[in-house]
């Protein structure tokens, strides 16, 4: 019945060594895990860490740290690239979820409807580890090995999440059978650069649609360097191979499979949308 | 002090005072605010972030105390609704505010609504709608349908609180201000605090055989006080709520016969309960049959119940196939609606405690009278021996008649003469309690080239789940609704309630009669389409008018409101068709429709006596009292039956004080359910008032038009200029007293289901206004006009808070709601609408007039939600001509729907 609040980095870590503790943030995924049950004996909070606090930029990058709470991504004053990742923070649960839900928190969790996990995936960020030999930084996407699986080893935090810094419009849709507090029947995250009418750049992930939400780099391919005009022609064109939706609760297969090209559509042209006012 | 709390405490402060109280850091913040900081208006009704009944404010920004750890809270401020309405003007302002907008209705979500609310007021600045649904977006509410709320949360001023007035008059709830405050009580805030805990124990299975290991030694390692199974039943190991259809085992026997069914209970301390090893019982799952097509086959679940039919309904009037047969057009589908949790916000409840030979049980309940009646059979006791004190009770919607975790605590109490306390987790609570039968019916209508209804068939089967429940009750009812509220000549419904390895199905507003609607209204409209009719016009024609005969041939001379419900409507259609006409021409993708149902209910039982008594009586001092035994769970019993009253003796609303439900001293005013209170404990209010007043009139000799005030000690009448002095008598108890009994005229229906089956009908029609989104699938609701006779609104504000709440249930059943039993047993999977889902709701409030009826008021609380979902699927199909037969209309069948159409 122990909640560690250590005060640095290296206790957490040592604490966290020392033991087969939990680690708590926000615990707005670790208690309703317990499913009514008992907390966990020993519980690491790493809320407080002066290291995993904060949003900041450095060279060429965004640093977010890891105890970063959705709420404050949302009123962080973040260029127009970072938009997607703010309208996802605007449908993490609720408020009151946004309040003390984390970053981090939301990856570790690995729900295959993790809200953050596209717009940071079509940011192509990267995940900061810190454990007993040390730092290390992986791709998201290779962070991300499974539903409820990341490549965390034992003894090991993510202490941050990078981004690089980069242009262009984003956006985020997530679609649910009700207007708050919904998880996800499919998402999809967009980031745009167009010059002149022309796309130069895009990034497309979806998420409820595989068992780690992915992004779809032959449409990015496709999109790149064609005129924005023809946005509705690729997409209704395009295959959607890579996605493999289930049949669950909230919706068929085969819908996900549907919705998934409109919401990507809307997707792409909101962020470009974006980019044109900016 | 400092906030640096010792070891085993957590410091903070809680609303302005610094606390230190004992308790795990790991544990929730909710269970330490509420078992050891004693606040006990912090409301646990999920314990996963999905309710937000919970929410404070932690360093001013609202969170949910379940999921967040207790050692959060270490040296930062926390603020309850307690003490924020007693320390910051803002919320006391918008206490107010719910008062005069009646925003709080059961009170049990009202908490976490106004602390949400605190938090975004406290932003300052001008709010629009959108920003309060974004900051309450996080909690629910089963009762209200939102809209009150958001007005008064937009309204969080100075103004006025709303006037006294009688019958009439838009009063505020007099037992409000306790739920606006957070000194609330519910079924889980008043066990003392050396109560022991009940836990139940359940199958994981549909349907399984079990065998038990060591119990004694069980209990024993465990430290536990206590370990109850079948054998430890006192009385009859069954309940049940209909005569002859009691077959619910406290603990099964043998086999459990659906997932979540108890087989045992253990009790012990609350730290003992966490750390007890798994229970001893080893299971062995048995193949099971959860739809009624599977249960017709299937091993038979009741002896006395052949191929597993429960029991069986029908009305038969006129010649069906001779009325089918000779239309100029019969239109036929087939429909299907899913299991449906009441999910109110409160979780069952219950404390019990011994004292001598008497067990007295504190709970959340609809029916104080019956769940006396059900303890006194499972403990072996006379009802006289069971005392029943009902806390407030958060949200029921007919699932809070049955038993469900009362029997636990009493049995746990009766047997170990401790003080016992059990709270149902939301998990269990889903699983284990009664839904919303789901119905699979087949129908066939047939019109004249006039469009007047020739004939009707209707075949309806439900799923009645493990147990009886209130199955006979919907078997009953729905041959005699099918019809809706409208002539038909020539009819035939039958209707078959079929156990199957789920939990039961029992009362849900409505009974049964929601599903019914959502066939017979969708195809008024597929048969008005091949007539060419308007479809309200196709309705107005055919509807019930004073001095027809209804499917049971029963004659209303007056009151049958259903014409003046459409005719109200009508200028709503007429613009609604337009708006969306223009909207359409203009949008190749979205796609607006404008979709009508109308719906009728029969108040209180179904052709069963069901009387209300009511007592009151004059203290020797002078204070007034009614014996208000008409649960209230939100809807507004209390405010209504005291308005009655007060109108009936003619003193002031605020002369009345209410004592509550306790079945030790106040009378039976029967069960809160069939929408039977306003109209049966409300005429019983109205005599009792009567008879008290004729009673003082006579002791000052003064004549009927008499005023009478409550003095110190004494009775004054005014009567012109005159004035007369009518000492009280220093008595034990009362000084004077009446006590009155009103049971509706019904007449038992014959072979065929004629007679007369209520006493009043209330009757009501609603249009719906929506855009779908053809790409995909999506609906959003822009508007519900919703007409409702009433009889005679006794409070409107309460008349609009039922209405747009009824709303809401149906926009739930026709949009997202369905149990899957194992499935959907949490508020995340099992989605109930959210702020951001309904829509403005306009109410016309119509007042015919009812013979019966308390001052002509009729019952209203089923009648709100009958006609929701068809017109929503009706517009669903006017948008886009997607047809939804199976419900509910999600994104994925609705699109299904219209790619199905090629469009």
């Amino acid at each position: 019945m122990t909640l560690h609040r250590p005060e640095s980095l290296p206790d957490a870590l040592s604490l966290l060594g020392a033991s087969d503790a939990v680690v708590l943030a926000g615990g707005t995924d670790v208690y309703p895990g317990l499913r009514d049950g008992p907390a966990p004996d020993c519980m690491v909070d790493v809320s407080g860490l002066p290291e995993l606090r904060g949003i900041s930029k450095g060279a060429g990058r965004w640093r977010i740290g890891a105890a970063t709470t959705w709420t404050e991504v949302l009123r962080a004053d973040l260029p127009p690239v970072f938009d997607g990742l703010k309208a996802a923070a605007r449908e993490v649960g609720s408020v009151q979820i946004q309040n003390t839900g984390t970053v981090a928190g939301n990856l570790c969790n690995a729900s295959p409807a993790a809200d953050g996990v596209p717009p940071l995936l079509t940011l192509d960020a990267t995940v900061e580890i810190a454990g007993p030999q040390g730092t290390r930084h992986l791709p998201l996407a290779d962070f991300l090995k499974g539903p409820r699986r990341t490549a965390l080893q034992p003894g090991e935090l993510v202490s941050a999440v990078h981004v690089p810094e980069a242009q262009g419009g984003a956006a985020f849709l997530k679609l649910g059978a009700r207007a708050y507090l919904v998880i996800s029947i499919a998402m999809v995250a967009a980031v745009t650069e167009v010059r002149a009418g022309r796309i130069e750049r895009a990034a497309v992930a979806v998420g409820a649609c595989t068992p780690v939400a992915r992004r779809l780099q032959d449409l990015e391919a496709t999109l790149c360097g064609r005129p924005a005009s023809d946005l509705p022609e690729i997409v209704s064109q395009y295959p959607f191979a890579e996605l493999t939706p289930i049949d669950d609760v909230r919706a068929s297969a085969g819908y996900r499979q549907d919705a998934v090209r409109t919401l990507v559509a809307r997707a792409l042209a909101r962020s470009m949308e974006v980019d044109h006012v900016a | 002090m400092s906030l640096d709390a010792p070891p085993g405490h957590i410091g903070f402060t809680l609303n302005g005072a610094e606390v230190s109280v004992p308790g795990a850091a790991t544990a929730r913040l909710s269970e330490i605010l509420r078992e050891a900081a004693g606040a006990r208006d912090v409301k646990i009704g999920c314990n996963a972030g999905d309710c937000g009944a919970c929410t404070v404010l932690m360093d001013g920004a609202p969170v949910c105390a379940c999921i967040t750890a207790a050692g959060h809270a270490q040296g930062r401020v926390v603020e309850t609704q307690a003490g924020l309405v007693e320390a910051d003007p803002l919320a006391e302002r918008l206490a107010q505010a719910f008062q005069r907008h009646q925003a709080a209705q059961c009170g049990i979500c009202t908490p976490g609504m106004m602390v949400s609310a605190v938090a975004l007021l406290r932003e300052g600045g001008p709010l629009s709608e959108q920003q309060v649904s974004d900051a309450l977006g996080g909690v629910l509410c089963r009762c209200t349908g939102y809209r009150k709320i958001i007005a008064a949360v937009l309204d969080a001023s100075t103004e006025a609180p709303l006037a006294e007035g009688g019958v009439g008059a838009p009063v505020a709830r007099v037992d409000g201000w306790p739920k606006v405050s957070g000194v609330e009580r519910f079924g889980d805030d008043v066990a003392p605090a050396d109560a022991l805990v009940a836990r139940v124990i359940r199958s994981p299975h549909h349907r399984a055989g079990f065998t038990f290991g060591d119990l004694e030694s069980y209990r024993e390692t465990n430290g536990l006080d206590g370990v109850f199974t079948a054998t430890d039943v006192p009385g009859a190991n069954v309940f049940g709520v209909i005569p002859g259809f009691e077959d619910q085992p406290l603990f099964a026997e043998q086999e459990a016969r659906f997932k979540g069914e108890a087989v045992a209970c253990i009790v012990g301390t609350p730290d003992a309960l966490a750390a007890a090893a798994p229970f001893p019982v080893t299971w062995e799952e048995r193949p099971a049959a959860l739809t009624p097509e599977e249960a017709l086959t299937a091993d038979q679940m009741h002896s006395d119940r052949a191929g597993n039919v429960m029991s069986r309904g029908r009305v038969a009037r006129g010649d069906a196939g001779a009325g089918l047969a000779g239309a100029a057009h019969v239109v036929a589908g087939d429909f299907s609606t899913g299991f449906i949790e009441h999910a109110y916000i409160e979780p069952e409840a219950a404390y019990a405690r011994r004292t001598g030979d008497r067990i007295e049980v504190h709970c959340c309940t609809q029916a104080p009278y019956m769940n006396r009646a059900g303890l006194a059979g499972l403990l072996g006791l006379d009802p006289e021996q069971v005392r029943i004190v009902p806390t407030a009770t958060g949200g029921g919607f007919g699932s809070k008649l049955d038993l469900s975790a009362q029997p636990y605590a009493a049995l746990a109490a009766w047997r170990l003469d401790r003080p016992v306390r059990i709270a149902y987790t939301r998990t269990e609570s889903i699983a284990s309690t009664t839904k919303r039968h789901p119905s699979r019916i087949h129908m066939e209508i047939g019109a004249d080239a006039e469009g007047r209804l020739t004939g009707m068939r209707f075949d309806g089967t439900f799923n009645t789940g493990a147990y009886a429940s209130w199955g006979p009750t919907v078997a009953t009812r729905v041959p005699i609704h099918a019809s809706g509220p409208y002539l038909v000549p020539n009819y035939e419904a039958r209707s078959a309630g079929v156990h199957t390895n789920c939990a039961p199905s029992g009362a849900f507003r409505g009974f049964g009669v929601p599903q019914s609607a959502v066939a017979q209204e969708q195809l008024f409209d597929i048969l008005a389409e091949r007539l060419g009719l308007d479809r309200l016009e196709f309705r107005r024609r055919n509807a019930l008018r004073n001095g027809d005969a209804t499917v049971c041939g029963q004659v209303f001379e007056s009151g049958m409101g259903i014409v003046d419900c459409y005719e109200a409507l009508a200028p709503a259609w007429t613009r609604a068709l337009d708006e969306a006409t223009a909207f359409n021409a203009a949008n190749p993708r979205r796609k607006r429709g404008v979709g009508v149902a109308g719906g009728w209910y029969g108040c209180g039982n179904t052709a069963l006596p069901n009387p209300s008594t009511i007592r009151a009586g004059i203290t020797p001092e002078g204070a007034l009292r009614l014996h208000q035994g008409a649960m209230d769970i939100g809807q507004g019993a209390n405010t209504v039956i005291a308005q009655i009253f007060a109108e009936a003796l003619g003193v002031p609303l605020g002369a009345v004080e209410i004592v509550g439900p306790d079945t030790d001293v106040t009378p039976d005013a029967g069960k809160t359910s069939a929408s039977r209170q306003t109209f049966i404990s409300g005429n019983a209010a109205r005599l009792c008032g009567e008879a008290l007043r004729a009673q003082i009139l006579r002791l000052g000799n003064v004549g009927p038009d008499a005023r009478i005030e409550l003095g110190a000690g004494e009775i004054l009448l005014h009567e012109g200029s005159e004035r007369r002095r009518v000492p009280l008598e220093v008595a034990e108890g009362y000084a004077l007293e009446a006590q009155e009994s009103y049971d509706p005229p019904t007449q038992a229906l014959d072979e065929n289901g004629q007679g007369v089956p209520y006493a009043v009908f209330g009757t009501a029609a609603q249009i719906c206004e929506l855009e779908v989104d053809l790409d995909l699938g999506t609906v959003h609701l822009h508007r519900i006009t919703a007409a409702h006779d009433v009889g005679r609104a006794i409070n409107p504000l309460l008349v609009e808070g039922q209405i747009e709440g009824g709303v809401a249930q149906g926009i739930g059943l026709a949009l997202m709601e369905e149990f899957l039993p194992g499935r959907t047993e949490n508020l995340h999977d099992y989605l109930i609408p959210t702020i951001g889902d309904v829509p403005e709701v306009e109410s016309l409030i119509l007042e015919t007039g009812d013979a019966h009826g308390p001052y002509g008021a009729k019952g209203l609380g089923e009648h709100c939600l009958i006609p929701t979902a068809p017109a929503i699927l009706n517009a669903i199909a006017d948008a886009c001509g997607a047809r939804i037969h199976d419900l509910p209309a999600t994104p994925d069948r609705v699109r299904a729907a219209i790619l199905a159409r090629g469009a």
